[in-house]
């Protein structure tokens, strides 16, 4: 059995599931916001009151979440493919996890502050 | 009818680097399989080194890159491979360090096979003949044990060229389903508990390279998804 400790969850069910999952909230939300910018009369306001609604706020955490789990899986197993370096791999991965955690305080701060 | 022929060839003794050579093959105009090709040009340069053994795709020695694609040169027929004015091109198979010209090292192959536990695992006292199973349950091993270890399927594998230390690869995973299948064995839950890293089995993609160069027509992307199915069963 092979690990690693910059993995996601640790265990491969887990990320498989979670990258199945927030697959589908992040292609419904697609789905939701296009649709939203698609069939509305548009303005500002109108879009400012659709995404500070509580259920588009509980929505839209749960997509950025989903967007961290998924990319945090997605370019974690990318890099262990193609970057066979051990220093500068970490370094990548350490770095993607820090901006992908900064992006995920940022959208939090936004929908509940 | 003459054939051109550009076979990989690298000495370790002799060559700093691989080459491509050529050699022109007469196959009187017959549909040759291509380990008789290689057997004609072994008659003209006996240097070249290359494994064979059944020459009927049983043994699973002659796995080959054959025009790009992975297969068994002893049931590979030219026909097959090569358009009319074309060229054949040999190469050994990828992604394992070459030993001499075709010949590559299985050594990594072989450890991710040993690493599934090939052999029934059953703790219970042995029955006084054998331990039998239903003919329900025999089916279920179809299409699984028929693999004879020819590593084309895990070196056509791009996770396995990438990982081949940590994924256990298409032909390794398809004798694991094997014996998760084998109504007879009891250590399933040992067995999934080692596969459920982030590597073992979850680095196949489903690109299914190894559906598509299976020589025994063998499917370890199925077997891999029943392995997937069984760990999320047992995991929830």
């Amino acid at each position: 059995m092979a690990k690693s400790v910059t993995n996601f969850s640790g265990n491969g069910v887990s990320d498989w599931l979670i990258q199945r999952v927030s697959a589908v909230v992040l292609a419904v939300y697609l789905v939701v916001v296009a649709g939203w910018a698609l069939f509305s009369s548009g303005g500002f306001d109108n879009w400012h009151g659709f995404m500070m609604s509580m259920p588009m706020k509980v929505f839209s955490i749960l997509a950025v979440l989903s967007l961290v789990g998924h990319s945090w899986i997605g370019i974690w197993a990318i890099s262990t493919d193609y970057i066979k370096h051990t220093v500068v791999r970490l370094a990548f991965q350490v770095a993607v996890v820090l901006a992908l955690l900064v992006y995920m305080i940022w959208a939090l701060t936004i929908f509940w502050g | 009818m003459m054939l051109n022929v550009q076979v990989y060839r690298y000495n370790p003794e002799e060559n700093r680097e691989p080459y491509m050579r050529d050699y022109q093959v007469n196959t009187e105009g017959k549909d040759l399989m291509v380990l008789d090709v290689l057997n004609l040009i072994k008659q003209q340069d006996p240097t070249l080194v290359y494994r064979r053994s059944c020459r009927e795709g049983v043994c699973g020695s002659d796995g080959l890159n054959i025009n790009g694609k992975n297969g068994l040169a002893c049931i590979t027929p030219l026909s097959e491979v090569v358009a009319a004015g074309e060229s054949l091109v040999i190469r050994p198979l990828m992604g394992l360090p070459i030993i001499r010209d075709l010949v590559v090292d299985m050594t990594q192959f072989y450890t991710q096979y040993e690493k599934i536990k090939p052999y029934l695992i059953n703790e219970t006292p042995a029955p006084a003949i054998e331990r039998l199973q239903s003919p329900e349950d025999r089916d279920k091993l179809d299409g699984l044990y028929e693999c004879i270890l020819c590593a084309c399927c895990s070196t056509s594998c791009p996770s396995f060229w990438w990982n081949p230390d940590k994924f256990v690869g298409p032909a390794g995973l398809l004798q694991a389903y094997r014996f998760l299948a084998d109504s007879r064995d009891t250590a399933q839950r040992e067995r999934l508990a080692g596969l459920e890293d982030p590597f073992s089995v979850f680095r196949c993609h489903g690109i299914m390279n190894c559906v598509n160069v299976c020589p025994k027509g063998l499917n370890p992307t199925k077997a891999i998804g029943h392995i997937r199915n069984m760990l999320l069963t047992a995991a929830s």
